[in-house]
C-alpha cells in the first residue's frame, strides 16, 4: 500500500497550470508491482509533499517523475507535453533529482560545481558558486576542498546546490534532510525556500514529522487504483 | 641455417613430458586443474596440427580472397573468445568483432604501406594471429573492468545522469580508466623487452637461425604493431559497449536488467 501526501501552494488555487502530471503510472520489476495506477497532478510553483511507509514506492514516483526510470504503463506529461517525448538530457536539466545519500565525484567541491557548467560546454561562473555556497553557509573557499574532509551535512548542502546551479523548474528531493542535525536542516529548508521564493517548483518525500506537519494541503494517494484527498489546510 | 629448430616426433614426445610434470603439480597440490589442462593440452595439439596443414595449404595457394577469409576467421575467434569476458553485455560479440575488425585491419595496412610486411599468406596471417590475439585479450580487460566500475561507481553515473548529463559525460571517466586497463600490459610489456622476454616473435626468428640483430628489428616493429592493436581496439571496444549499459531513454540498466 502507498500513501502519498501532497502540499500544494495555497495560492495557486484551481487556476494554477500544471507543471507535471502523472496518470495511472504503473511500475513493474518482473512480476513485482512496485506503483499501480499512481494519478497525480504538479501545479507551477507548488510544494508537493510525498510521505508514507519504507519501501512504498516513493522514490520510484521521484524517479519517473525525473525520467531516471521508464514506468511499465501509463501517461506523464512535463509543460503540457508528453513527457517522453523530451530529450532525457535535457529533460533532466529543467526537472532535478536529489538523491537520497547523494555521492559527490572527483576531488574537490569545485569538481563537483564545475560539473554542470562543463556538460553545457559553459565556462564556469565562479561567482554563482560562491552565491550558492553562501546560502548553504559554507566559505567560498570550500571549492577547493577535498570531498573526503566534508562532514555528512556538508556533503548533503554541497550536493543539494549540485543541483541549483543551473535553477531547474522542478526540483524533487528524496529525503534529502534524513539523518540531518537541526541546524543543517534549517540550512537545507532556507535553501529550498529561497529556490521557491523564485518561483521553483519542489517535491518532498520525507519522513520528518515537522516538514509534514508543516504543509499546507495534504493529499493521500493509495497505491492501487484509489486517490482520495485527506486533508487541505 | 643449420642450427635451425628441428622438432621431430620423438622428442616432441619427449616434451609431452613435461605437462605430466604439470599435472603432478596439479594432482600433488589438489588445484582441481587436471581435467582443463589435458583438455586444454589435447585442444592445443589438435588445433595446431589442423592450422598448420591449413596454412601449408593456404601458403602454398596463395590467393588474396583465400588469405582475407583466414584473416577473418582468426577476428571471429578472436571476438568470440573477447565476448566471454564481457557477459551480461548486450550484442557484446558484436562489439568485440568489430574493434578487433578495426584495430587488425588498421594495423596490418599500416604495416603493408610501411613495407614493413608484405601481401603475402605467410606474412599476413601469422601477423594477423599476433595483432587479433593481443587485441582479443586487450578488450577482454576492458569488459572485465567496465562491468566492475559500473557496478562499483554506479550512484556516481547516475547522480551525473540526474544533473542533466549525456549518456557520453555520465560514464567517460570509465571509458578512459578501461581503456587505460586495455592498454596497460603491452606498455608493461614492451618496457621490458629484452631485459626479461626475449618474445615470441625474436626468439622464433632467433631459432630459424636468423641474425639476433636483424630479429631485433622485427620485434621492434611487432612493438609499435601490439601497440597500434591494443590501443585501437581497446578504444573502439569501450566507445562501442559503454553504450550498452544505457537504453534509448539513456538510463542506466545493469547487466541483469538487460536478462543475460
Amino acid at each position: 500500500m502507498f500513501y502519498a501526501y501532497f502540499r500544494i501552494n495555497e495560492e495557486s488555487g484551481e487556476t494554477m497550470t500544471a507543471l507535471l502530471t502523472m496518470t495511472d503510472i504503473d511500475y513493474r520489476v518482473g512480476e513485482r508491482k512496485i506503483l499501480t495506477k499512481i494519478n497525480l497532478r504538479l501545479e507551477k510553483e507548488s510544494n508537493l509533499m510525498v510521505v508514507g511507509p519504507s519501501g512504498s514506492g516513493k522514490s520510484t514516483i521521484l524517479q519517473i517523475m525525473a525520467r531516471m526510470i521508464s514506468p511499465s504503463a501509463g501517461q506523464m506529461t512535463f509543460d503540457d507535453h508528453d513527457a517522453f517525448t523530451y530529450d532525457p538530457m535535457v529533460y533532466r536539466r529543467r526537472v532535478s533529482y536529489c538523491f537520497q545519500q547523494p555521492t559527490l565525484f572527483g576531488k574537490t567541491v569545485a569538481d563537483n560545481l564545475n560539473f554542470p557548467f562543463e556538460i553545457r560546454n559553459q565556462s564556469v561562473n565562479e561567482a554563482r558558486q560562491h552565491e550558492l555556497l553562501d546560502q548553504v553557509n559554507l566559505s567560498p573557499d570550500y571549492l577547493s576542498h577535498d570531498i573526503t574532509g566534508l562532514s555528512g551535512g556538508e556533503r548533503q548542502r554541497v550536493a543539494l546546490i549540485r543541483n541549483l546551479v543551473f535553477v531547474p523548474d522542478i526540483l524533487l528531493l528524496d529525503e534529502v534532510t534524513t539523518g540531518l542535525d537541526t541546524d543543517n536542516k534549517a540550512i537545507v529548508h532556507g535553501l529550498v525556500d529561497h529556490y521557491r521564493d523564485r518561483g521553483g517548483t519542489v517535491v518532498w518525500i520525507t519522513h520528518d514529522e515537522s516538514e509534514i506537519a508543516a504543509a499546507d494541503d495534504l493529499y493521500e494517494v493509495v497505491a492501487g487504483k484509489h486517490t482520495q484527498e485527506v486533508r487541505h489546510a | 641455417m643449420h642450427n635451425a629448430v628441428n622438432v621431430n616426433n620423438v622428442s616432441l614426445a619427449f616434451a609431452a613430458g613435461l605437462v605430466l610434470v604439470a599435472l603432478f603439480i596439479g594432482w600433488r597440490q589438489k588445484l582441481g586443474v587436471d581435467r582443463d589442462m589435458i583438455i586444454g593440452v589435447v585442444r592445443a595439439i589438435i588445433q595446431l596440427t589442423i592450422v598448420g596443414f591449413l596454412l601449408k595449404y593456404i601458403f602454398a595457394v596463395n590467393n588474396v580472397l583465400l588469405t582475407l577469409a583466414m584473416i577473418l576467421v582468426i577476428i571471429f575467434n578472436a571476438a568470440y573468445n573477447a565476448m566471454k569476458r564481457g557477459k551480461g553485455i548486450p550484442n557484446i560479440f558484436w562489439s568485440s568483432f568489430w574493434s578487433i575488425l578495426i584495430s587488425t585491419s588498421v594495423t596490418l595496412s599500416g604495416l603493408v604501406l610501411a613495407g614493413a610486411i608484405k601481401f603475402v599468406p605467410s606474412q599476413m596471417i601469422p601477423i594477423s594471429g599476433m595483432i587479433a590475439s593481443n587485441s582479443m585479450v586487450a578488450i577482454g580487460l576492458c569488459y572485465r573492468n567496465m562491468r566492475t566500475l559500473f557496478r562499483d561507481q554506479r550512484q556516481q553515473v547516475l547522480e551525473r545522469l540526474a544533473l542533466g548529463a549525456s549518456v557520453h559525460d555520465s560514464a567517460i571517466g570509465i571509458v578512459r580508466e578501461c581503456i587505460k586497463t586495455g592498454m596497460q600490459p603491452t606498455i608493461d610489456a614492451s618496457k621490458t623487452y629484452g631485459i626479461v622476454s626475449l618474445p615470441g616473435m625474436m626468439s622464433g626468428l632467433i631459432f630459424a637461425g636468423v641474425d639476433p640483430v636483424y630479429a631485433i628489428k622485427y620485434q621492434i616493429m611487432v612493438v609499435f604493431m601490439l601497440l597500434s592493436a591494443t590501443s585501437l581496439g581497446s578504444v573502439s571496444a569501450c566507445y562501442i559497449a559503454y553504450r550498452r549499459f544505457f537504453n534509448d531513454q539513456q538510463q542506466l540498466v545493469t547487466a541483469s536488467d538487460n536478462g543475460k
